[in-house]
């Protein structure tokens, strides 16, 4: 049975013959497929611009929008895979164009969505004129932004620490530069990937109500969706609406869960060296359903076929390439150069940009945007603190008990993937029941989502722990204080700190979500770098959306290089236990 | 043997030449600030039709470069290589190498790892399959054709390594310290398993050229053995070994020939390569053994003990004490360094300082370690003058750090700038705060 686990080595013919599972197996495809056909359908029906799309708040609606939510989140998952591959192998591949590629990204991280979404909405409806296609590009492309980037790092990562003695039996063995891609660094690569999928898929849904709700020439177009039911809902001040949607949500996510991820993950611990003994080796039932049914060996012997012969056909033409030495690195003289063209074009958008900013823009509203970014900053590192406080001593009394912990973490993962913008409404009606000041008040829903990357790591942290190192400090007689500080909080450093920059990135991100929020006419704001972006967002100023959006990443990268950065490495090389 | 003609008339383009040679082989380094640093120099070399070479030496003397440039894996930097009296410039079909952390792909099952060669050759699937199970079957593998690397043992996963690289008939075998991640007992196995197929001429190979670390490994197997030297790397010995096979590791020629070795790993090359008695003096720069003090003290005491009384067989020491090759070199080359002992013909001998380092208790043993320090170190000796001089007594690690770097790699001048630090802070002669990366005389 061991064999079946991954994909088959010969399928058989005989393999291929239908049984009992298919009888679960193919009604189950066959209505999934039919449901994304009609869904595809719906994108691409006619629209015009000014047209009202009317979304209605009965509940029974709720499984078409989320549906078409769901496809946009799985379109916008493909298009980053699609992103992803190309963009990482290139930077992997060539040292110059990693220069450039790789900070990139890193901008690109910090990058609020929102800040994509109203730049490039008009080209998108320009590109399929009196189709409805072109608001939903335009919606999967701000999901795709929240969703991309981490996954492409996480590609470049894999492609760049592909073991060497690996890399030199595929020359060795006369591997073609395809094969080499396709049959060694993908495959090491796909283990990171999926779990960052998963982290992306959260982010997605996190700003799912932001990317349905479009605003073009000063009219907010609302696609059909789950994002746009809860926009409605909020605007009608429908609390019902809304515990519908969370309920639909709720759903919407256990499902991506149990159907794609699980199975996902399942079927890449194949792609991992190690045998990973501390991991629990339950296969989801999805997968035991998709394994057991020969629809799906038909279906995979189908695509081995494709697949094969696809491979032949590449590996033909490059192996007409006669094998020679890895490529050596340009001529330091090609490289300087390189490095000056580069700084010059940084600095000649650096000199735009600021030109740009500096005409619309007086120069004490520049210093003021720094200051809300400072106020932002400060909201968050109060926030994370706060946080901390409260999951790391709850993080670690569930990690000490192996039994709790593995029954928690789930919970946690699932808390983190949950879209908590979801809830600000309920936050709204509170701060304005109890007249709070919302200055303070809004703030916790910054960190609502981002939180439990902190409690989920110190868990992580703590069951890691070993054996010994706790035996040792109850032989010791290590007591309360004593014991924190010079046992447990060093010990679960490392995990704390991957948790608490997690936390803080997101919390960045939601800013802009969380400084402004409406519930019907009633408007919430608190002062910060968010409010700044949300305000000039909705009025449609660029150059103020592009002072913000670049304060805010320069505020990001600061904190990254000149806090997390360090933390980071303290971590790695004081209190690592390996 | 009309066997052995016809594959030769077969395999390549010009059978009659050399399978490999190395003209005039160099490689250099280029360090981060554009310094040429060079780990081989003018290797001139030949593996020769149906014989097996061993390359042994210290570790970092660049064994493993020259086998990788051997391969085609790397390009030299002066000279070229020729299979076959071909020059080549890449990977070359006919040479296959075995690994030392074996390179099997962790997501295909063994008969997925054996095929791959084949199907990057555009071999059919079903000739594949069939000179794949075949490999499989001589390697001792048959059962195992749709298990995944990690649900065997390592002897197991090397033993699929080997059939990965038979299967592609290969001319010439490379091996890359193949058995020295295996058990004894495992590594000897596979060993003689391999040595049984090449001496029964099952498998297509006519030469094997293979580096290795363990001494008795490479006089069981070698027809010939290389000694290499470190900084830069150079071939300093070459040594015939015509014992017929079996060898048996007990015999007095083949502890003879083991003697040999150990004598000529241990000698300290002279000046324009010449082999000499006394060892060239050395520099700041100079390339310190990675020894740890604990392991010292603990060899000394040895010696002055039952049976050896301060005088000591090198293979017999090594085999009594369970010592391998890469820890017992470093350890006689600090013992030299600090003047504690001569090594010569294969023996080692305590000296009158080293005697006294025995028999110190642990306070005093301390006091002589940082006195021959002090005396016979140029690293010890330049860090603390430069801290006796600077007023505050402290230095930044970064600064011998770069100027270690003016002769070292950047690896190398960290690990011999650790090693520094470890002896001074046992040898009390500076502290070390490894927070700030620090050296100081504080507390003195």
């Amino acid at each position: 049975m061991e064999q079946r686990w991954g994909l088959p080595l010969i399928a058989w013919p005989s393999r291929l013959r239908p049984n009992l599972w298919d009888l679960v197996a193919l009604p189950l495809v066959l209505g999934m497929l039919a449901l994304l056909a009609w869904g595809g359908m719906a994108m691409g029906t006619h629209y015009q611009v000014g047209e009202a799309l009317p979304i209605s708040l009965d509940p029974r609606q709720l499984p078409e929008y989320a549906l078409r939510t769901v496809l946009r989140m799985g379109a916008s998952l493909v298009v980053s895979i699609v992103f992803s591959f190309p963009y990482a192998a290139l930077a992997a591949k060539s040292r110059q164009a990693e220069k450039i590629l790789i900070p990139v990204l890193d901008i690109l991280q910090s990058v609020p969505i929102l800040g994509f979404l109203s730049i490039t909405v008009t080209g998108f409806i320009a590109l399929f004129p009196g189709r409805l296609l072109g608001v939903e590009c335009a919606a999967i492309f701000a999901i795709f932004t929240s969703q991309a980037w981490n996954m492409t790092f996480s590609l470049y990562q894999s492609f760049r620490t592909v073991p060497v003695e690996l890399t030199e039996a595929a020359r060795m063995y006369h591997l073609s530069a395809w094969q080499r891609f396709w049959r060694l660094e993908v495959p090491y690569a796909v283990p990171p990937l999926i779990w960052n999928m998963m982290m992306s898929v959260s982010a997605g849904w996190f700003f799912v109500v932001a990317s349905e709700a479009i605003t073009v020439s000063g009219q907010t177009i609302l696609l059909p969706g789950v994002g746009s039911y809860i926009a409605s809902a909020i605007t009608e001040r429908d609390l019902t609406a809304i515990g519908y949607a969370l309920l639909v949500m709720l759903i919407v996510i256990l499902l991506y869960d149990q159907l794609l991820f699980r199975p996902l993950l399942a079927w890449s611990r194949k792609f991992r060296g190690d045998a990973g003994a501390e991991e629990y080796d339950v296969r989801p039932w999805f997968l035991i359903v998709m394994q057991r049914a020969r629809f799906f060996d038909l279906l995979q012997f189908a695509m081995l076929t494709l697949n094969r012969g696809f491979d032949r056909a590449i590996s033909g033409l490059s192996r007409r390439w006669t094998p020679a030495y890895e490529a050596q690195p340009a001529s330091p003289a090609m490289i300087r150069l390189f490095d000056i063209g580069l700084l010059g074009l940084a600095s000649a958008a650096i000199v735009w940009l600021f030109a740009f900013v500096r005409e619309q823009v007086p120069g004490n509203e520049i210093g003021w945007v720094f200051l809300l970014g400072a106020a932002t900053a400060l909201r968050i590192i109060v926030l994370i603190a706060v946080a901390s406080l409260i999951w790391v001593p709850i993080g670690v009394w569930i990690g000490l008990r192996p039994r709790l912990a593995e029954r928690v973490q789930p919970i946690v993962q699932f808390l983190a993937a949950f879209p908590a913008n979801l809830l600000f409404p309920a936050a709204v009606v509170l701060i304005l029941r109890f007249e709070l000041n919302p200055e303070i008040w809004l703030s916790p829903l910054m960190i609502l989502g981002t939180q439990w990357y902190i409690l989920f790591n110190v868990i992580a942290g703590t069951t890691t722990l070993p054996t010994e190192l706790k035996l040792v400090a109850s032989n010791l007689g290590l007591r309360r204080w004593l014991w924190w500080r010079r046992m447990i909080l060093p010990a679960i450093f490392p995990a704390y700190v991957t948790g608490a920059v997690t936390a803080a990135g997101g919390s960045w991100n939601a800013s802009i979500v969380a400084e402004v929020v409406q519930w019907g006419n009633t408007t919430l704001q608190a002062t910060g770098i968010g409010a700044y972006i949300t305000q000039y967002t909705a009025t449609g100023d660029p150059a103020r959306i592009a002072l913000g959006i670049g304060v805010l990443c320069l505020y990001v990268l600061v904190f990254n290089r000149l806090l997390w950065h360090r933390l980071y490495e303290l971590a790695i090389e004081r209190m690592s236990l390996d | 043997m009309s066997l052995v003609v016809e594959r030769l008339a077969t395999t390549t383009p010009t059978a009659a030449a050399p399978p490999l040679r190395a003209i005039g082989v160099s490689k250099t380094y280029r360090t981060p600030d554009h310094i040429g640093r060079l780990v081989l120099e003018k290797i001139d070399f030949t593996l020769r039709d149906g014989e097996i070479v061993a390359v042994l030496g210290k570790s970092g003397a660049g064994k493993s470069t020259f086998l990788r440039i051997l391969a085609g894996l790397l390009p030299p930097s002066e000279g070229h290589v020729e299979y076959r009296g071909q020059p080549i410039s890449g990977p070359v079909r006919g040479i296959a190498m075995v690994f030392q952390s074996f390179a099997l792909f962790p997501w295909l099952t063994v008969l997925g790892n054996v095929e791959l060669g084949l199907e990057a050759q555009g071999v059919s699937a079903a000739e594949r399959r069939r000179r794949a199970v075949e490999a499989i079957d001589i390697i001792g593998l048959d059962g195992f054709e749709n298990a995944y690397p990690k649900e065997l043992s390592g002897g197991m996963q090397q033993r699929v390594s080997f059939a990965r690289a038979l299967v592609v008939n290969p001319d010439i075998l490379v091996l890359d310290e193949a058995f020295s991640q295996l058990d004894v007992l495992t590594a000897e196995t596979l060993r003689n398993d391999l040595l049984d197929l090449w001496l029964e001429r099952r498998i297509s190979t006519k030469a094997i050229l293979m580096v290795s670390h363990n001494i008795e490994e490479a006089v069981d197997m070698a027809d010939r053995i290389l000694i290499f030297s470190s900084d830069p790397g150079r071939i300093t010995a070459e040594l015939p070994i015509r014992l017929p096979h079996p060898r048996s590791p007990d015999s007095p020629m083949f502890r003879q020939i083991v003697d040999q070795v150990y004598t000529l790993l241990t000698t300290v090359p002279g000046r324009d390569g010449r082999r000499g008695i006394k060892p060239e003096p050395i520099g700041v720069g100079y390339r310190l053994p990675d020894a740890p003090v604990q392991q010292l003290a603990a060899l000394v005491e040895k010696l002055t003990e039952e049976p050896y009384h301060g005088r000591a067989d090198l293979p017999h020491l090594a085999d009594e004490e369970n010592l391998t090759t890469d820890e017992l070199l470093p350890l006689l080359e600090l013992l030299q360094l600090l003047g504690f002992a001569h090594v010569s013909g294969g023996d080692i001998e305590l000296t009158v300082g080293g005697r006294s380092y025995a028999e110190a208790d642990m306070l005093s043993r301390k006091q002589i370690f940082a006195d021959a320090l002090l005396k016979n170190v140029p690293l010890a000796i330049h860090i603390r003058r430069v801290l006796d001089e600077r007023p505050g007594h402290r230095a930044p690690a970064a600064r011998f750090l770069r100027e270690l770097e003016d002769h070292l790699s950047e690896e190398e001048a960290e690990r011999v700038l650790d090693t520094m630090i470890n002896w001074g802070r046992h040898a009390e002669i500076f502290a070390y705060d490894d927070d700030d990366r620090v050296l100081s005389l504080e507390n003195f």
